[in-house]
């Protein structure tokens, strides 16, 4: 139990960080399927770095770096240029795909070195304390980072002014517009943020859950942070819970395919994904998104 | 550089392997082209191509190799065709229902069900589907009967697009449907005032462009590779989305656009082969061509305010 609520934590820890970010941007009214290749560039750009460099937390802040910047190239053409951002998103996942694959193949000849990680936040009798140690000393930074981030991320939606801003721009652009709020500017400042935070869950897989980058090795764990803010209802709360669901769900599969019990291998492969499609056949239709979610805002000529 | 450059060219339209290599990788993007467009055109936004190909894939390969592999090829071919536009209308459907009935939205649906395809696809040729030496997670080579007919090495699935795509054409400009599709796609709300319920077109839109993409599917299996593995489609349906796009969503212009993706897929292989630029590179020029094609909408609408304002 104990060593199950533990490996919950830490994989949930790279999705709730990722569907953070999507929360963000998703109040302020955007989908970004982006993320996608965004926590991509970020594991990358974090392996490289954190490799070049050989600190950890240089690798961290060159994630977030780097999805900041992919997150205002979504934000160039999705906000100011107004084009769909479905289409924005599909352009950025495919240009994540092909730039960290070609880079890699580039940088390492296919055969990546290993790269320092961040380790337990402690060791020794503070891990080996019971409950306390395996869910918090024993844990890496990323998970506490990402439970710190859902609290923060909760009250500033709810309790402070750029919170309530973000979230008027995201129920109706042309109320928030009439009333002096800048819509580009909140809905950009919103990707730039969401998209820094998936640039860092990224990280959390390159360098915390393993110690080295493949291609394509977000394996659509951006798009299932998509499925958990639906699920969490686009509540802080929701999402820190729903991503814990999913995490539980991988530990669990994890376990079932360690033991071994004569079920064949592609049927764990495809068990997040259906669990995913499960969720949302479930879940939708009660909660309800931002109200302008998607919908491109140009303020009419006057 | 300029031998990257060199195996770019002779490897797509500067010599005849070359251009049966472009005709060869051109015809799945022009069908999964023709299912995007069709889809975006109807306010559907399929990202599932490359699933729906999959699953076309494994029906067809269900069909010539297990279900029915003694037939004569004038029944075989077809019913493989068939089998693999039905696997790839099952998936899209699937997505169109739970859009229709459970309010999920089709972009993630889509998405998802693309990694559910290929762990089945996984699942298939590690099991019932696996060649019967059991000795590569492979399927059965297809029976002679079950082939495409091809001229040199370039199959008659390649005729079949050219033909789906005019007949794309006439279906969105010349049929009720075709008008009720774009109505949906272009005006919601007024098309649901008019009677068209959004739900049931939302099914049929995303079966019909599944149906496409695995028509695709099963093209390949049947005319290029003759057996199904994994690794079949690398990333097909997802250029699918940027031959569509570099199109403007017409199903005419989808032909030049997937010869063009076509010629890059073919040269970008004998550049990885010859001059060791990895093939992963044409991803980013898939990207770049979305964002071109986006800027290019976004002067257009630039310049019309202009004209209006003057």
């Amino acid at each position: 139990m104990e060593a199950l609520l533990e490996a919950t934590l830490r994989l949930a820890a790279p999705l709730l960080l990722a569907a953070l970010g999507e929360l963000v941007i998703e109040r302020a009214g955007l989908i970004d399927i982006g993320i996608e290749g965004t926590m991509l560039t970020g594991a990358f750009a974090g392996f490289v770095v954190a490799v070049a460099t050989g600190s950890p937390l240089a690798g961290v802040a060159a994630a977030a770096v780097a999805g900041t910047a992919v997150g205002a190239l979504f934000a160039a053409f999705a906000v100011f240029g107004r084009v769909d951002q479905i289409v924005v998103g599909t352009a950025v996942n495919l240009l994540a795909l092909g730039a960290t694959g070609a880079g890699s193949r580039a940088l390492y000849g296919g055969a990546p070195p290993s790269a320092p990680t961040l380790g337990a936040l402690a060791e020794g009798p503070l891990a080996e304390l019971p409950w306390l140690g395996a869910l918090v000393f024993a844990q890496t930074p990323f998970v506490l980072a990402a439970w710190a981030l859902a609290l923060a991320i909760g009250v500033v939606l709810a309790r402070t002014r750029p919170g309530l801003r973000l979230r008027a721009v995201g129920e109706s652009a042309r109320a928030a517009d009439a009333e002096g709020v800048s819509v580009p500017r909140v809905r950009a400042a919103a990707v730039l943020i969401g998209s820094s935070l998936a640039g860092v869950a990224g990280a959390a897989l390159t360098l915390a859950q393993s110690d080295s980058f493949t291609e394509g090795m977000t394996a659509g764990r951006g798009f299932i942070a998509l499925a958990i803010v639906i699920f969490g209802r686009w509540s802080a709360l929701g999402v820190l819970l729903a991503s814990l669901f999913f995490g539980c769900a991988t530990a669990l599969q994890f376990r079932l395919q360690a033991r071994g019990v004569g079920i064949p291998y592609p049927v764990f492969l495809m068990f997040p994904y259906l669990v995913t499609l499960a969720v949302l056949a479930l879940a939708t239709g009660r909660a309800r998104a931002p109200a302008d979610l998607g919908r491109a805002y140009a303020r009419e000529a006057s | 550089m300029s031998e990257a450059l060199l195996a770019l060219f002779s490897g797509s339209l500067g010599s005849l392997a070359g251009w049966t290599a472009t005709l060869r990788e051109t015809a799945p993007l022009l069908i999964t082209g023709l299912a995007v467009a069709l889809a975006f055109r109807g306010g559907v936004w399929n990202i599932g191509a490359e699933g729906q190909l999959l699953a076309g894939a494994l029906c067809a390969t269900a069909v010539a190799t297990r279900l029915w592999e003694g037939a004569p090829a004038l029944w075989l071919a077809p019913a493989v065709a068939l089998a693999g536009a039905f696997g790839g209308a099952l998936f899209g459907a699937l997505a169109g229902a739970l859009r229709a009935a459970r309010g999920v939205s089709e972009v993630i649906s889509t998405i998802l069900l693309n990694f559910v395809a290929g762990s089945l696809v996984a699942l298939a040729i590690h099991g019932p589907l696996q060649e019967a030496s059991r000795a590569y997670p492979k399927s059965d080579p297809f029976p002679a009967a079950a082939l495409l007919p091809s001229f040199g090495r370039v199959h008659a699935g390649l005729l079949a697009a050219l033909l789906l795509a005019a007949l794309g054409h006439a279906l969105l400009y010349r049929t009720p449907f075709g008008f009720r599709l774009r109505a949906v796609g272009l005006a919601p709300t007024a098309a649901r005032f008019a009677g068209i319920s959004p739900g049931r077109m939302a099914v049929t839109t995303l079966a019909l462009s599944g149906a496409l993409a695995g028509l695709a599917g099963a093209f390949e299996v049947a005319g290029v590779t003759g057996q199904l593995y994994e690794g079949l489609s690398a990333g097909t349906g997802y250029t699918a989305i940027a031959v569509a796009l570099l199109a403007r969503l017409q199903p005419l212009w989808v032909i030049p656009s997937a010869f063009f993706f076509g010629a890059l897929e073919a040269g970008a292989a004998a550049m990885q082969r010859e001059a060791g630029v990895p093939a992963v590179a044409t991803q980013i020029v898939q990207g770049l061509v979305i964002l071109v094609a986006a800027g290019a909408s976004i002067r257009r609408r630039a310049g019309g305010a202009r004209a209006e304002a003057g």
